[in-house]
């Protein structure tokens, strides 16, 4: 089973992640703040995700882990 | 099993750049070609002026910092040295295409057996975003407010093509940065110009089409488009060099 883990506090929220994402299950919790004061990304449908690894390819922080 | 997680290459100090700067992408796959061949331990690069100046901080090899500009000279002295080590230097257009021209074009004329990481984003980053000479003509910067105008500050540079004239270099591609499939082209030509410096075949350059949304005013998203609809077709993409078969170790 696929499995996106963030290190939240390192996101910059620039959003490259959730632009890349095939099945559209990612976002910017705009209720949320983190540690850089952004506005992190987070998954909302874990069980849809294919582990493409698009996210992590385009994520400039590295802040990504893709399992399968 | 894990399918994608953080070079081993990167240090854990977060990446100081902006909100969807590419750089953060450039930095890691230039990691994972080191991880990938396994010279994590005899891998020495060369930090530039410019936003990447704090690289020394993120790779988690030796690392030299080098004046403005200068980079292919310190990496010329460090692979002549030291010639079993692997050099790589990482710049950017300021550094590379400005004040650091005659470096570039003398290192790639000599075929100096380094490998050159070039970072195109047509704009001074950390300077504030300034004209460089890599900006398009018509391009909006902080000293161009009216677009670069050609008739006073000429035309863009293009290195790659540049460099092609020369009978010196081994290896010159021109990738991006800007969707899955570029960043997949882009790492396996970083992974090429590792490859060729370690076979002893000479100098490689990789020159990344990058993006700075800070300073071109967009959001990191729109700065990706952006790259396709005026960068790309201004620096076309390709393989403008390639000696690699023709030469080996009795080259250096």
């Amino acid at each position: 089973m696929a499995k996106l883990t963030f290190k939240t506090d390192l996101c910059k929220g620039c959003g490259l992640c959730v632009s890349v994402c095939p099945k559209k299950i990612l976002r910017l919790a705009k209720e949320k703040i983190n540690l850089k004061g952004y506005s992190p990304v987070e998954i909302t449908d874990q069980a849809a995700c294919i582990a493409c690894a698009f996210c992590a390819t385009m994520c400039p922080d590295c802040i990504i882990t893709v399992e399968k | 099993m894990i399918v994608f997680d953080k070079p081993k290459s990167l240090t854990d100090t977060p990446f100081h750049y902006c909100p969807g700067c590419t750089h953060g992408i450039v930095h890691r796959l230039v990691a994972e070609a080191i991880d990938e061949f396994g010279i994590e331990g005899k891998t020495i690069g060369v930090a530039p002026v410019g936003c990447a100046v704090l690289a020394y901080n993120y790779f988690a090899c030796d690392m030299v910092e080098a004046a403005h500009g200068r980079a292919p000279a310190v990496a010329t002295g460090l692979k002549r040295a030291l010639p079993d080590r692997v050099i790589f230097t990482y710049q950017g257009d300021g550094d590379l295409a400005s004040i650091g021209m005659a470096e570039t074009v003398h290192a790639a004329t000599r075929n100096e057996n380094i490998t050159i990481i070039f970072i195109n984003n047509a704009i001074y980053g950390m300077t504030g975003g300034q004209m460089a000479p890599t900006s398009l003509p018509g391009q909006v910067t902080q000293t161009s407010p009216y677009g670069r105008d050609v008739k006073t500050a000429g035309y863009p540079v293009k290195i790659c093509e540049i460099l092609s004239q020369l009978d010196g270099p081994t290896y010159l591609e021109r990738v991006a940065v800007n969707n899955v499939k570029n960043v997949r082209n882009a790492k396996k030509a970083i992974r090429k110009a590792f490859q060729n410096q370690i076979e002893g075949k000479g100098f490689s350059l990789i020159e990344v089409i990058s993006t700075c949304p800070t300073n071109w005013g967009m959001t990191p998203e729109k700065a990706l488009a952006w790259v396709d609809e005026k960068m790309i077709p201004y620096y076309p993409l390709g393989v403008y060099t390639d000696r690699s078969a023709e030469r080996g170790e009795e080259e250096k």
